[in-house]
Order: structure tokens, then C-alpha cells, then sequence
């Protein structure tokens, strides 16, 4: 195969990935924009292969075969609650191949510069081994630290080491200096200060991840999505391909405009989320203590308020994922909406642990898509509502967001729960949220509360609806 | 030995209402109790023995043998003289034992005399304490509710109107304009109910925080030009400044003009009702006009309201019945009957039976005016209000803040962009073509990946990552290029980059596919 087709080969798959993207726009566009993505996979795939510089079939068949029934045996058996931990391990994998293929890269015997700008080009490139390498091993230890942490291998509390902006900025500065090493080395010399970098920034990576708490972990998953796109970027500066370069590029600047949609759900600046140690030194917010008397209620007297409701707005957080409730939940929204009471859910854009999370699980439980709102959406809509159930969900629905300037979630954006005629609020006990931060929703004159965990309280309203 | 419950015959002339109904008589017995109601005490709210029986009551013939046997009496009206045993029913208690009824304590110091001398324990339901938690067991409530709902029905039996607006082969009909003064509970359960019939309804209250539930409920709220709090403690309306009472009245003179019927609700707690319809303003209404006066047990609201009667004066018929709730008695008992109950079941922690008058609790020591012939009313004032807390200076803060930190973060993105400009400059000056190349691809794949993520819906926000996970294994390629190489550790490099990124092209595309199936409408 010629250079030319090849060229219009890889033309056609960046078109189709950014088809791809712009598919999901919407949810019907969305399963085509998914072929359109695996069509642009798939016609790079076979160009490359067909290409001149590659020969050695046999390995790479194999190779091909095992990843790809290790893949889709590992998608198909997912369940949906474990998504963030997949999307994770994937972001690792990318993290690990830009490693190695940095690696093959300045082992390569075949590079070699000529002309007038010989020296220049030998920089430039050794520079983008660098920080592909770098990138990518930054990704792939914060990404198995993440997984590890999402799938409860490792505790989900912030790690807090002493001086931990320090202990950062002498790894990015020890960085820094094995660079200047490794760009001046002549042959394969740098090789020492390479590998060194590489563990500095598995240990980084390692750090980075560790210092961040379990409901931080949206703003964690899509910066290491982005991580991921730079490293492929990386690569493909260094293997001069631009369809490297395009697909990183794409998946970098998703990755970044995610982890800005997060922060701004959190009202919280992105290196304030990345430094880390968020909700350990809330001991001041939290000593506030109980402002009031909450008021319990039952299962049945929460199914006969849902039932009396004209308008239900169900608000899920992570606790629903936890619990597993979704499939309930949609049970109990089918059998209200039987009984023509309007259902809909709202979710706040940090609901869960990653970005969509919790459409995922609804959609999962087969809830449709259009009773399912943004914030945004629903947000001026409480006033109008009878009834809102609040499940496994604490600081997004806390008013004082809005009206304590001096608490720690002050300005972020939060579900108006409060101003419905009824909420109840399913919760395992009075315990603050991931923030620390006390909840005067649960005071408020006209809140519930149904104490106990949120699959049994689910099940037990689904059985008195 | 559990405790009885006993509910005589209420011997009030046309009281109609009963403090147990057969449902809440079965929810008492799983409190513990044993529950005993007079013969026929629930015959005018249509409750009849057989009903009482079937819930396992038992129904005493004879009056002064159920007030003898009961340890706990509850009642509707507080205790009073009976016309057939010409008794008063104080002298029936017996003595040490517990009484549940309104009393108005404040009205009633005679009353409250000789049930302390009885030793008994008194609980008034008129004196449970508004609180959140209490508002199960808040019978003024539930009362009200039901005389908000009765006034309407009584103003529209007198009204010569239909209430909706229609248009008809027989000529136009305007709908019925109702004013409702004071948006408590009985006021809003007007408002509703004349709502639903399909009059124009107004309303007024002196506590401007009401005007969210009064449009709420499709009512227009009537605005004041004038700057007082009407809130007083536990919720309740106070008296307001002259100026104020001024304004309003000229609200209701210009408004009596216009409307074709009145419903007031103003009470201030231990006060009588304020007068606030003048005989001019009655005057001015129109013939037919119809006036339901809720304050007329307090005096009533109307300066032509008489007490317990409807009359009709100037032309306007003025309803100053004082009966509603009992006018509504199948209704009113059910309600009243569960308030009692909630009572009960907060006297009766361990559900055994036997009631505890825990006066460390906030709503029992609230309603408790007598405790073993000690009178313990009134009680202390109650911690929270209905009323929201002003928040106003909170909510403008933040706001302040965001503004101040505005101008320098523009500057800090001018010195950025002007860094970054630099920067690139500098990248131009000795970057040779092909890499320039590479790095306006880079650029312009940036921006397009920018405006096409920003169109993404937030719904789909995981499949996005799932479906950048694959085609960034597109990384594949970059192992692919290698892995025909003569060195053997950069094949060996090559083929694990191949297939850990095969996994996330096959496995990202995969779970994509997935998860874009199971969004359905």
C-alpha cells in the first residue's frame, strides 16, 4: 500500500472518530457515531497493517487475538456500578502502551536523522519520547491507583502525606533534570536517565491518585482520560503520525473539558481538586454539629406520599450504586407512572463516581432516557413538586451551598431539593458527606428521613406502592 | 394491666364530631390499649356500634360506667355540663385520671380549676406546640383545614352564583371573586377549595412569607405597599402597627367593592379576633355578597358577625357559623381521631400499654396543661418557628466575592496567552517544517475535539469516556509501526503494546456499544 492511500487511509479514520464524538450529541445519534468509530478503527487498523513497515504477521495476529477476546470478554461481563473501575483500567492500558512504544522508540536502530537539521530533529524527537513517556507513565500507575480505589482494593480516604506539594514538586523538578541528561546523551546512553524518569513518574502517578478522596474521583477519571489522550498525542509526534496526533488530541481535549465540567459542579478550582486531601481538614465545618430535630418516616408512609404525589423528582447518588437500587427504583418509577404520577430523576453532574454515571446505571435498569435530567434541566422545577426521594446523595442536595458562605461546599452548584413540598431522604445514618459538611436539608420542616440501607428501603416502598 | 381508653358521647349541643374512630380504635389496640366508646358516640359522624364492635371496641351503655372504667378519657370539647345527668363531666373523671381534648386553657381558668383539684392529667390538643414534629398530632391544623374547606361550601350555599366562569346558550356568567384574609392552614384549604370550583381567589396575609404558598395554590396574593414582618413566634400572625392596619384596611374597603365573597381567618393567638370587615365596608358589597367569618368563636372578624348564626345584613348574608369542622363530621372525627392517636403513640414509646407524660419531651410537655393536679401551662416558648430564618445577607455574599476575583484571573489569562504566544514564537524560530506540520494538526485536532466534546450531552458523559477509551488504543498503530523491527526488545515492547491496546479497542468499543443499547425511551 502506497504512503498516499495510507495517508487518506488515516484521513478517513479521524473523520470518522470525530463522527464518532459528535454522535453522542444526542441519544439516538449516539449508536451510530459508535459504528462510525469502529469503521475509523478498523480502516487505520488494516491500512497500517497493510503497510510496508510491517511484516512480522504471526506475532502480531496473536498478539491482536488475545487483546481482543481479553477485551470484550472483560465488556461483556462488566456490570454496570463497575464501569468507573473498567474506564480506569483502560486509561492504565493506554498509559502503559505509550510507555513502551517511547521505549521502542529510542531503542529503534532504524531512526536515524540526515540533513542540515539532523541535530534539531534528534532533539525535537528525543523530547517527545521524553514526554510520551513521561505522560504515559503518569496515567498508568494514577490509573491502576484509581481502579484500585474505585473497586475498593484501596481505601477510597485521601492519602495526606506531610509536605505532599513539596514531595510533588521535587518529582517534577528531578523530572525536569534526568530530561536535560537524557536529551544531551549521545546513542542510546539516556537509557539510564529514561528509566529513572519512568519510575519518578510511576511514583508520581502513584501519589497524585492516592491524595484524592473517593468523591473526587469524577474530576480523577476524566483527567486521567485526558492524560491518556496527551500520551497517544505524545506518541504520535514521536512516530510523526497524524492520526495519532488527531485521536490524542480529540481524546485530550474531552478528557479536559470533563474534568472542567466536574470542577465547576463542585465549585472547586481543578489543582485544588488534584492537590488532593479534600474532606480531612473539615474537622471546623463539621464540629457545627446537629441544627435541629429530624423527623424519620417509613417505608410505607414514604410509598403512600409517592403515591398521593402528582410529581415525583427521584435524586440518586452514589448510594444508589452502592446499594444497587436502580433496578428497584425503576420498578417503583414504573408503577407510579402507572398510577399517572409524573417521575423524573435529576442528576447532578458529580452524582457518582464518574462523569454520566448514574444515567448509566438508570439506563441500565432500563429507566428511559427522557424522564432522566440535568440539574439545569430540573433545577427550577421543585418548587412545583410534590414529593422528591433523595437516595444515597448528600452534599449535592445541600443547601448550604447556597446560603453559609463560610462552608467548605460554599457556591457549588446543588439540586434545589428543598424547596418541593416533600423530600425524604434515604440515608444509612445522620453521618456528613464526603465534604464534612453537615446537611441542614435533613432539618428542614418539610424533610423525611427513612434511615437504613437504601436497597432494603427501596424494596420495602416498592412493596407498598 | 394495659390501660383503657374510653370516649364518651361529646354532649356539646350539635357537636356532631368523636375522638375515636374504628380505624384509629384497632391502631390504639396495637398501642397496648383496651379501647371502650359511650353507645351511639359515633353515630352522627356515621360510625355506627357495629363498625366499632367489628374493630373490636367494646361500647359501654352507660355514661358514668365508661368515664368510671376509663384511665385515659379522650374527648373533642373540653369537659362541660352533661344535660341528661345534669353533671358536669369534670365530676365523671375520675380522679387521677387522663384527659385528651381541647381545653383552651387561656379561655377556660374555671375548667382548669377543677381538673387540677380531679388530680387528673390534662393534655389540650390546642396547646400541641406547632413544631415540625408535631404536626402529626396538630389537631388546630387539622380542624382548620376542615373549616377552610366548609366555609367555602357554606358561602356557596348562600351565594346565587355559580363559582366557575362559563359561557352558555343562555348568556355569559362571570366567575365568583373570593377574597380569603389570612393564609394559615383553614385559609389555604379555602383557597384550594374555591380554586377548584373555579373562582377567582385572592388572598392576604400579614406574613409576606405565605405569598409562595398562597401562588402555589393558584391564588392571587394581595400585595401591601408597606415594610412590617407579620411573623410572630411559632408561626403564628401578631398584631401589627396602626399604619399597618390602616393600609390594610383600605386594601379590604377597595377590594369588599369588587368581590363577591369574604372569607376572613384572622386570629392572633390569646387575643379576639381583629375587626377588620367594617358594617361600611358590608355596605358597600353588592346584594348577594356572602361573608364566612372563620374568627367568629373570637368575635369574629366581621363587625356584623353574629356568633353561631347566619344573618344577612346590607343585603350580604354574613356566616358566622362556629360548627365547621363539625359540619364536616365523618371527615373531621377521622382526622381529629388520628391526631389523637399520634399522641398516644408518642405517649406510648414501648407500645405497651401504659402511657409515660415524658415532660423532657418538647411536644408532650407542649400540651400537658395539667400534670397530677399541678397545672404546668403555659409551657415554655418553643424553640423553633415556622418561619424560615432571614437569609438574605447570606445569599448576596458569595456573590460579592465572585466579583472581586474577576479582574485578576482576566489578567492572569492575558499573561498566559501572551507566555503562550512567546512560546510558540520561540517553537517556530528553530522547529523544523515537519514537525510545524505535525503541530498545526495537533492545534486544529484540539479545537475540533473542543467544540465537538462541548456538544456531548452530560447524559452520555460515560459512554464518551468508554468510547475515548477505544479509539485512543488507536495508540495500537504507533506498536504496529514497530513490531517488525530487527531489535528483539523493541518487538517484545511492541507486541505487549499491541495487545494490552487491542484490549481497550475491542473492550472500549464493546462496552460503548453496550451501554448505547440499554438508553431507551
Amino acid at each position: 500500500m502506497t504512503e498516499g492511500v495510507l495517508t487518506t487511509a488515516y484521513i478517513a479514520a479521524s473523520v470518522l472518530f470525530i463522527l464518532a464524538l459528535g454522535g453522542l450529541s444526542n441519544q439516538e445519534s449516539a449508536r451510530r457515531g459508535n459504528v462510525y468509530g469502529i469503521i475509523g478503527m478498523a480502516i487505520a487498523l488494516i491500512a497500517t497493517i497493510g503497510g510496508a513497515q510491517v511484516t512480522s504477521y504471526g506475532t502480531l495476529g496473536v498478539c491482536m487475538l488475545i487483546g481482543a477476546i481479553a477485551g470484550i470478554f472483560v465488556a461483556s461481563r462488566v456490570q454496570m456500578t463497575q464501569m468507573p473501575e473498567l474506564v480506569a483500567i483502560l486509561h492504565s492500558f493506554v498509559g502503559l502502551a505509550a510507555v513502551l512504544v517511547g521505549f521502542a522508540s529510542y531503542l529503534d536502530p532504524n531512526a536515524h536523522f540526515e540533513g542540515p537539521d539532523a541535530q534539531v530533529l534528534k532533539t525535537i524527537h528525543e523530547v517527545e519520547i521524553y514526554l510520551g513517556v513521561l505522560i504515559g507513565a503518569v496515567t498508568f500507575t494514577g490509573s491502576v491507583v484509581a481502579f484500585g480505589k474505585l473497586s475498593a482494593r484501596i481505601t477510597s480516604k485521601p492519602l495526606a502525606l506531610p509536605a505532599r506539594h513539596w514531595l510533588n514538586l521535587g518529582l517534577a523538578l528531578i523530572c525536569v533534570w534526568l530530561g536535560t541528561i537524557f536529551v544531551g546523551a549521545d546513542g542510546h546512553s539516556g537509557l539510564i536517565p529514561l528509566i529513572l524518569m519512568t519510575l519518578v513518574a510511576f511514583a508520581f502517578g502513584v501519589h497524585m491518585v492516592m491524595a484524592i478522596g473517593g468523591a473526587d474521583m469524577p474530576v480523577v477519571i476524566s483527567m486521567l482520560n485526558s492524560y491518556s489522550g496527551w500520551a497517544a498525542a505524545a506518541t504520535g509526534f514521536m512516530l510523526s503520525n497524524d492520526l495519532l496526533i488527531v485521536t490524542g488530541a480529540l481524546v485530550g481535549s474531552s478528557g479536559a473539558i470533563l474534568s472542567y465540567i466536574m470542577c465547576r459542579a463542585m465549585n472547586r478550582k481543578f489543582l485544588a481538586v488534584i492537590a488532593g486531601g479534600f474532606g480531612t481538614a473539615g474537622g471546623t465545618a463539621a464540629a457545627v454539629g446537629e441544627q435541629g430535630e429530624v423527623v424519620a418516616i417509613s417505608a410505607e408512609e414514604t410509598a403512600e406520599l409517592l403515591e398521593n404525589a402528582k410529581s415525583v423528582i427521584i435524586v440518586p447518588g452514589y448510594g444508589m450504586a452502592v446499594a444497587q437500587a436502580q433496578h428497584a427504583i425503576n420498578d417503583i418509577t414504573r408503577k407510579l407512572r402507572d398510577k399517572s404520577v409524573e417521575v423524573r430523576f435529576a442528576i447532578h453532574p458529580v452524582a457518582g463516581r464518574m462523569p454520566g454515571h448514574m444515567n448509566v446505571l438508570l439506563a441500565e435498569a432500563k429507566v428511559p432516557y427522557d424522564i432522566v435530567m440535568e440539574m439545569d434541566e430540573i433545577n427550577e422545577d421543585f418548587p412545583e413538586t410534590d414529593a422528591v426521594l433523595v437516595i444515597g446523595a448528600n452534599d449535592i442536595v445541600n443547601p448550604s451551598a447556597q446560603t453559609d458562605p463560610g462552608s467548605p461546599i460554599a457556591g457549588m452548584p446543588v439540586l434545589e431539593v428543598w424547596k418541593a413540598k416533600a423530600v425524604v431522604v434515604m440515608k444509612r445514618s445522620m453521618a456528613t458527606g464526603y465534604a464534612g459538611v453537615q446537611n441542614p436539608l435533613f432539618f428542614e420542616e418539610n424533610t423525611r428521613m427513612l434511615f437504613g440501607d437504601a436497597k432494603a428501603s427501596v424494596d420495602s416502598i416498592l412493596a407498598s406502592v | 394491666m394495659p390501660m383503657k381508653i374510653g370516649a364518651p358521647r361529646e354532649v356539646h349541643p350539635q357537636e356532631c364530631r368523636v375522638a375515636i374512630t374504628p380505624d384509629t380504635a384497632e391502631q390504639l389496640q396495637k398501642l397496648g390499649f383496651s379501647v371502650a366508646i359511650e353507645a351511639g358516640a359515633g353515630e352522627k359522624a356515621h360510625f355506627s356500634d357495629d363498625a366499632y364492635r367489628e374493630a373490636g371496641v367494646e361500647i359501654v351503655e352507660d355514661v358514668k360506667t365508661l368515664w368510671a372504667e376509663s384511665d385515659i378519657v379522650l374527648k373533642v370539647n373540653g369537659p362541660e355540663t352533661h344535660p341528661n345527668e345534669v353533671i358536669d363531666e369534670t365530676e365523671l373523671l375520675r380522679k387521677g385520671g387522663t384527659l385528651i381534648s381541647f381545653i383552651w386553657p387561656a379561655q377556660n381558668p374555671e375548667l382548669m380549676e377543677k381538673l387540677a383539684a380531679r388530680k387528673a392529667t390534662v393534655l389540650a390538643m390546642d396547646s400541641v406546640p406547632r413544631i415540625s414534629r408535631a404536626q402529626k398530632a396538630d389537631a388546630l391544623s387539622s380542624m382548620a383545614n376542615v373549616a377552610g374547606y366548609r366555609a367555602v361550601v357554606e358561602a356557596s350555599n348562600h351565594f346565587g352564583r355559580f363559582f366557575t366562569g362559563q359561557v352558555t346558550a343562555a348568556g355569559k356568567v362571570p366567575p365568583a371573586k373570593i377574597m380569603i384574609i389570612g393564609a394559615g392552614v383553614a385559609g389555604l384549604a379555602a383557597i384550594g377549595a374555591a380554586g377548584s370550583m373555579g373562582a377567582i381567589v385572592r388572598a392576604f396575609d400579614t406574613r409576606p412569607e405565605v405569598k409562595e404558598q398562597v401562588e402555589s395554590m393558584g391564588a392571587e396574593f394581595l400585595m401591601l405597599d408597606f415594610k412590617e414582618e407579620g411573623g410572630g413566634e411559632g408561626g403564628y400572625a401578631k398584631v401589627m402597627s396602626e399604619e399597618f392596619i390602616k393600609a390594610e384596611m383600605e386594601l379590604f374597603a377597595r377590594q369588599a367593592m369588587e368581590v363577591d365573597i369574604i372569607i376572613t381567618t384572622a386570629l392572633i393567638p390569646g387575643k379576639p379576633a381583629p375587626k377588620l370587615i367594617t358594617e361600611a365596608m358590608v355596605e358597600s358589597m353588592q346584594d348577594g355578597s356572602v361573608i364566612v367569618d372563620l374568627a367568629a368563636q373570637q368575635g369574629g372578624n366581621c363587625a356584623l358577625c353574629v356568633p353561631g348564626e347566619v344573618v344577612v345584613r346590607h343585603g350580604v348574608t354574613i356566616i358566622g357559623l362556629t360548627d365547621l369542622p363539625s359540619r364536616l363530621a365523618t371527615q373531621s372525627s377521622q382526622l381529629y381521631a388520628t391526631n389523637l392517636r399520634h399522641l398516644l403513640t408518642d405517649l406510648t414509646p414501648s407500645k405497651d400499654g401504659q402511657i409515660d407524660v415524658n415532660m423532657e419531651d418538647e411536644v408532650i410537655r407542649g400540651a400537658t396543661v395539667i400534670k397530677d393536679g399541678e397545672v404546668t401551662w403555659p409551657p415554655p416558648a418553643p424553640k423553633l418557628s415556622a418561619a424560615p430564618p432571614p437569609k438574605k445577607e447570606t445569599a448576596t455574599a458569595p456573590l460579592v466575592v465572585a466579583e472581586k476575583e474577576e479582574k485578576p484571573k482576566g489578567l492572569v489569562t492575558a499573561i498566559l496567552m501572551g507566555i503562550g504566544l512567546l512560546a510558540l514564537l520561540g517553537l517556530g524560530s528553530v522547529a523544523p517544517t515537519a514537525f510545524l506540520s505535525h503541530f498545526t494538526v495537533f492545534v486544529l485536532a484540539c479545537f475540533v475535539g473542543y467544540m465537538v466534546i462541548w456538544n456531548v450531552t452530560p447524559a452520555l458523559h460515560t459512554p464518551l469516556m468508554s468510547v475515548t477509551n477505544a479509539i485512543s488504543g488507536i495508540i495500537v498503530i504507533g506498536a504496529l509501526l514497530q513490531i517488525s523491527s530487527p531489535s528483539g526488545l523493541v518487538v517484545v515492547f511492541a507486541a505487549i503494546s499491541i495487545l494490552i491496546a487491542t484490549v481497550n479497542v475491542f473492550g472500549g468499543f464493546y462496552v460503548t456499544q453496550r451501554m448505547l443499547q440499554m438508553f431507551r425511551k
